[in-house]
């Protein structure tokens, strides 16, 4: 390798002369990198500074509700702009609920369409379906909202809910009389919402394993099942765990189409016929016109609030995925190479 | 000839610098007259700004919708020279402000009560039985009040359910207001503002949400501005007034509203709900224009000024076009006489 010399004749080629310039570590060259270097830092910082910035600005605008409520903001359920007293609790109520059903649906989904893609589709059908979801992934959230209204939430109220009730009206949950709008037409909405952005997540991590591992549980002798239950799933387990939290992520903040479907009451019932109400759903709809000190107020303390479950969420959630790998990736391995071998 | 790639970036920025050190300042400098609030006037004021700035070349406006709350905070920071708002700014908000802020009322608008009911018949409603809906004391359809009121209808045995604004809305105000002045028991437990807790129902999103949800829904029932439930062809009640009589909404019944309201306060953030004239819509209410009495840019001051006179005048001719209630000429006469005058 050491004696390798480059052609002289390439020094006749512009581009070569070019990137020598650039690469060499003197002159302009030099000053170049510097430059990007500070400008590569300062773009870093600026994210931390806005994430600050916002923090702050939040708190400053919520600190005459935290004065004035204390903990029992978070913790009262009476939001009544007019006497002004402000109680969070079915905001966070609905938060959790919707997206905790939304992901409960979308996650398996996903994963099942993804696994199906990579695993047992042919590949001539990938491509297709594959701009399909990104396609999905891409429709505005009104859009969303606007079809959720027109068309999901009648067919819910007409067909889904009564046949719901039917069969599972023993269990409180679908219970109570039927409108359509509710937490669960809210939760339908952002589950269909974080499909596609999962599912997307999901094909780009599943074609990530290596084709050796897949390759080496095939000369094993595994059928299809075993192949994705032995080689492909634990080794992309915590990804695609981290895929569902980017969901939960956006399942949280998603605003819009849910506050077209979700009834917007701020009570907690439950049943999840009954209307409900979201973090962000009471954001969009009263900020605008809040005229009172302390109902803007309030209304700050809603927005840092939601900052702050989506952190302590992600958080939670990072903390699950860093400990996924020691519980269960390496197990299924090691157990299922025992059993062949014994 | 071949540029470098560092240079060819060099003379790029210097080119665009350059470009920005010679171009011509921008065109004659109007002054541009900055606004925010209310929405519910929104598409009004719009063809006012238009029709005007074609009459009077010297000025520009630029308004934003942001809500009559926004509207307010930003005229009491002055980020806007004036606002518009649909519910009266409290008497514990211009204390805060640097300088004494007047109501201009510029035009007047109707809530309209649009329900769905298979077949869609005529309904009529009294303020009693309104108050009982909407604190969800009325459940069915079938109840012997709206029967007894409606003799000439077979009213069904649906679930009555209640469709109302979750957003913040001037819309709201003026139901609200209403409420709160033809039920004793509504003004204690819920009151009136922009935002309020309601005891029943379900909420959605601006006029078009409840619209879309009285339209898919049977047995809805819900307010909506006037001129939303007139473009949406929903049916919508008669509401008995002050004076015995079921009244429709419209422009005129409004402006009859009005013309049958005294100016109580002194200043212009009057109620105009539940009137007392024969042919007054008792569901009304006025929508403000926010301005410093003595404001510190006095050019654009007399420019705005300039503006309002007009709209007053000429301008609320555009305003029933648009289903909205001009105001009648002796509300206007006193209106105009209280503007101050500024050199």
């Amino acid at each position: 390798m050491n004696d390798f010399q480059p052609d002289p004749s390439w020094e006749a080629l512009p581009l070569a002369a070019e990137t020598r310039s650039l690469t060499h570590s003197v002159g302009i060259g030099r000053i170049l990198d510097q430059g990007f270097g500070f400008l590569a830092v300062g773009a870093g910082i600026s994210v931390l500074a806005l994430a600050a910035l916002l923090g702050w600005e939040l708190y400053q605008g919520a600190e005459e509700a935290i004065r004035r409520y204390g903990m029992g903001f978070l913790v009262s359920s009476h939001w009544d702009p007019v006497a002004g007293r402000f109680g969070a609790l079915p905001f966070l109520y609905g938060t959790f609920v919707s997206s905790a059903i939304a992901l409960l649906l979308a996650f398996p989904l996903s994963v099942a369409t993804a696994l199906s893609l990579t695993e047992f589709a042919p590949v001539r059908l990938r491509r297709p379906v594959l701009a399909l979801v990104d396609l999905m992934a891409a429709v505005p959230s009104v859009v969303w909202g606007l079809w959720a209204m027109f068309e999901m939430v009648p067919w819910l109220r007409q067909t889904a809910f009564p046949f719901l009730q039917r069969f599972f009206g023993w269990l409180p949950f679908f219970q109570g009389s039927i409108y359509g709008v509710s937490l669960l037409a809210g939760a339908l909405v952002i589950a269909m919402m974080i499909t596609p952005i999962v599912t997307s997540l999901a094909i780009e991590i599943l074609q990530s394993v290596p084709l050796t591992l897949r390759e080496a549980a095939w000369a094993l002798g595994a059928t299809r099942w075993e192949v994705m239950r032995v080689a492909v799933l634990p080794y992309v387990r915590s990804s695609l765990v981290g895929a569902g939290v980017l969901g939960l992520g956006r399942a949280l903040g998603e605003t819009m189409a849910v506050t077209m479907v979700i009834g917007n009451r701020p009570e907690i019932f439950l049943s999840l016929f009954a209307p409900g109400y979201t973090l962000a759903s009471v954001l969009v709809n009263e900020f605008a016109e809040a005229t009172s000190e302390e109902h803007l107020s309030a209304l700050f303390e809603i927005g840092l609030t939601l900052v702050a479950v989506t952190f302590v969420v992600n958080s939670l959630a990072r903390l699950l995925i860093r400990s996924v790998p020691f519980f269960f990736a390496p197990r299924p391995l090691r157990t299922e190479s025992m059993e062949t071998s014994g | 000839m071949k540029i470098p790639g560092p240079w060819s970036l060099f003379l790029l920025l210097s080119s665009f610098l350059a470009w920005f050190a010679l171009a011509p300042p921008g065109g004659k400098s109007k002054p541009l007259i900055n606004g925010a609030g209310a929405s519910f006037p929104y598409p009004l004021y719009a063809r006012w700004f238009a029709a005007y700035e074609r009459l009077d070349g010297t000025v520009r406006f630029n308004y934003q919708e942001i809500g009559s709350g926004g509207g307010q905070q930003q005229l009491l920071h002055q980020i806007v020279d004036f606002g518009a708002s649909d519910s009266p700014m409290r008497q514990s908000l211009p204390q805060t402000a640097p300088g004494k802020i007047l109501h201009i009322p510029m035009i007047a608008g109707a809530d309209a009560l649009a329900y769905n009911l298979p077949g869609s018949p005529p309904l009529r409603l009294t303020p009693d039985v309104v108050a009982d809906i909407f604190l969800g004391r009325i459940q069915n359809w079938n109840d012997s009040r709206l029967a007894q009121i409606n003799p000439e209808i077979a009213l069904p045995s649906l679930p009555l359910v209640v469709v109302h604004r979750s957003d913040g809305s001037g819309t709201t105000y003026i139901f609200t207001d209403y409420l709160s002045k033809v039920s004793s028991e509504w003004a204690a437990i819920v009151g009136r503002g922009t935002a309020i807790r309601w005891p029943s129902g379900i909420g959605a999103k601006g006029n078009e949400g409840v619209a879309g949800q009285i339209r898919s829904l049977p047995g809805a029932i819900g307010y909506l501005e006037l001129a939303f439930a007139a473009q949406n062809r929903l049916p919508y009640a008669d509401v008995q007034n002050c004076a015995g009589n079921y009244v429709r909404p419209s422009p005129e019944s409004v402006t009859q509203a009005l013309a049958s309201s005294p100016l109580e306060r002194g200043d212009f953030r009057i109620s105009i709900a539940n009137a007392v004239g024969p042919g007054a819509y008792p569901i009304a209410g006025l929508t403000w224009l926010l301005l410093y009495e003595k404001p510190p840019d006095r050019q654009k001051a007399q420019k705005l000024l300039a503006f309002v006179r007009w709209c007053l005048t000429d301008g609320q001719a555009l305003a029933s076009s648009l289903d909205y209630a001009p105001l009648p000429p002796r509300l206007r006469e006193r209106v105009l006489a209280s503007l101050p005058e500024i050199r």
